[in-house]
């Protein structure tokens, strides 16, 4: 991938914690915490694709969801174009929902099952555009579509009716509907099959560039995030243990940790 | 669709056969019938009994009087109440009806509370609402519905605020057709809380289930991720997957308020088809017992078919194969 822009970052997180209660004492304290997200700060550019690699249980998923905000940080910052958006009500943070959008991990599951293609990619215009009139939002639900190589034939079929990769093509368009500019793509390749993965980054790729997207992308696979991302982050129990590009994350590793993930991908 | 439907249809005939053979066979492993205290009288001749048997078909052997009843039942005959001295169909038109309102009235009444109910308690889960529903859901699923309907016969004669049985008061033919309606509802009130509460808490407890099972999906992340308010993600994207369940057990939610009005008809005095099989049971008024139990039969069956068509409605993904 060509280098970012140089510019002041899209998106900043300083020293974040999210942690999660275990046990309640008598007076519903928490005593003990699960630290899923232990004091991590990194920065994404406009037009950069930050890689976030880690084993299941090791925090990513969890810093996906607090910069989108479904989840609260416990403490530490997070500023979006400089401001803070880390402590905004959900109503005062559904401005940001147009600027930062998510691709799920899981396409069977991330869709609901009672709602046509046409109104799962509408909701996010009916609530983001309330101005648009219906035709202009068809036109751009049919628009959408064809971005991620599907047509509108499939406007009314429910998803059921797709496979894995076309599911996931329809969860990216419904993330690119409301014109986001950072996504963040939480494992959005491991659900499906090799050759459909291929498919799948190709396409975010190609989206990447014509919309000038920035990219935090999540996944446990090393050999994906080294071929797309531009900057690598290595987690590991709530903590970053190494970072860096991926050549020099890929070629020299300095962390044991890395190394044994690097070791885990399978060579032909 | 269609093909569907019919072959439920279908499906009932060899249902419908099999009951009412059974019915048949068992009580004729009960010695007496119809004739016999009349036979203990002693101002009834014996050749009157004799007369009496013959014309009731009851001398011949029990197989024999099925296939007759089975020939009529095909040109559209149910029999005559040997009791109520009047024509089965006729008699059980004007229960079955009495028991679909009571029914459905208690179902509606369940829903009602039910949906609102255990939607809360999912969403506000370990709230305080969530314990006092889950307590007062177990307290009504143990109570037993005859004890409850007990009770609602005590509390309507001590306080007088209800009628005690019947479906209409004495004066029903001469009110204006709105007095009417008000006096039906008026004596449906009782039954229908009774028969009500144990469903509630069944389908409370199936809701809250349910409706925290789909709250936990992807599909909601993905929603809130939109940005959509959360009483829409709650209504439209949870609610709607929930509620499946809820319609699949309507079909069984309709055979429990059958047997479950059986109790309640009789303890609360309520002309249904309930109150109806049991004193023709009691007293072998045969063709007015197979009668209730064909109706009964159909009445399960079209609830299934029902709840069927139903989730087929609410639910994309179900494809019922023709």
């Amino acid at each position: 991938m060509t280098g970012p822009t140089v510019s002041s970052p899209l998106l900043s997180v300083n020293s974040l914690k999210v942690y999660f209660p275990i046990r309640k004492s008598l007076f519903g304290r928490s005593k003990e915490w699960v630290k899923a997200v232990d004091d991590i700060s990194f920065t994404i550019k406009e037009g950069q694709t930050v890689g976030l690699v880690g084993e299941s249980g090791s925090g990513k998923t969890t810093i996906g969801r607090t910069i989108v905000r479904l989840q609260d940080p416990t403490s530490g910052s997070i500023l979006y174009e400089g401001k803070p958006i880390h402590n905004l009500s959900q109503k005062q943070f559904r401005p940001y929902r147009k600027k930062i959008q998510m691709i799920f991990q899981d396409p069977h599951n991330s869709l609901n099952p009672r709602l046509t293609i046409e109104s799962i990619l509408r909701e996010p215009l009916d609530i983001h555009f309330p101005g648009m009139e219906k035709k202009q939002k068809k036109e751009k639900i049919v628009e959408l579509l064809e971005k991620v190589g599907l047509s509108a034939e499939h406007l009314y079929r429910y998803p059921h009716e797709f496979s894995g990769g076309q599911r996931q093509r329809i969860g990216i368009a419904r993330a690119l509907a409301v014109g986001p500019k950072l996504i963040i793509c939480d494992e959005p390749v491991s659900a499906l099959d090799v050759s459909v993965q291929a498919q799948i980054i190709n396409l975010l790729m190609d989206l990447q560039q014509e919309f000038n997207l920035s990219y935090l992308f999540i996944s446990h696979d090393l050999a994906v995030v080294e071929y797309l991302s531009d900057y690598v982050l290595v987690l590991n129990k709530g903590r970053i243990v190494e970072e860096g590009t991926p050549e020099e994350i890929y070629k020299h590793p300095k962390d044991a940790y890395t190394k044994k993930l690097i070791a885990s991908i399978p060579s032909i | 669709m269609i093909l569907f439907i019919l072959r439920r249809l279908l499906a009932l005939i060899p249902l419908l056969l099999g009951v009412t053979f059974m019915v048949f066979f068992l009580m004729s492993l009960t010695q007496t019938n119809y004739l016999t205290p009349l036979k203990a009288e002693r101002d009834i001749s014996p050749q009157m009994i004799e007369a009496l048997e013959k014309k009731f078909g009851l001398d011949k052997p029990w197989y024999e009087r099925y296939f007759l009843w089975l020939n009529n039942v095909l040109h559209g005959d149910f029999g005559y109440s040997w009791i109520y001295k009047m024509s089965v169909i006729e008699l059980l038109m004007q229960r079955v009806q009495a028991t679909l309102l009571l029914n459905l009235s208690s179902l509606l009444l369940a829903w009602c509370i039910a949906i609102p109910i255990g939607v809360l308690s999912a969403i506000y889960k370990d709230s305080l609402l969530d314990r006092l529903s889950s307590f007062l859901a177990y307290i009504s699923i143990s109570f037993p519905e005859f004890f409850l309907a007990l009770l609602a016969v005590y509390f309507a004669a001590r306080t007088g605020w209800f009628p005690i049985g019947g479906l209409t008061s004495i004066e029903y033919p001469f009110l204006s057709p709105i007095d009417k309606l008000v006096d039906i509802a008026y004596h449906l009130v009782l039954p229908t809380v009774v028969l009500g509460i144990g469903g509630i808490a069944n389908m409370m407890r199936i809701m809250r289930g349910s409706f925290l099972d789909a709250i936990r999906a992807d599909y909601v992340l993905t929603a809130r991720a939109k940005g959509l308010p959360e009483n829409v993600v709650m209504f439209r994207h949870v609610l709607r997957n929930a509620i499946n369940p809820l319609i699949s057990t309507f079909g069984y939610v309709i055979a429990g308020l059958l047997s479950g009005s059986l109790l309640v008809e009789n303890i609360m005095n309520y002309p249904g088809i309930g109150q109806l099989i049991y004193s023709a049971l009691m007293k072998q008024d045969q063709f007015v017992v197979l009668g209730s139990v064909v109706f009964s039969c159909l009445l399960l069956v079209l609830g299934n078919l029902i709840a069927d068509i139903l989730l087929a409605w609410v639910d994309p993904r179900i494809v019922h194969h023709e």
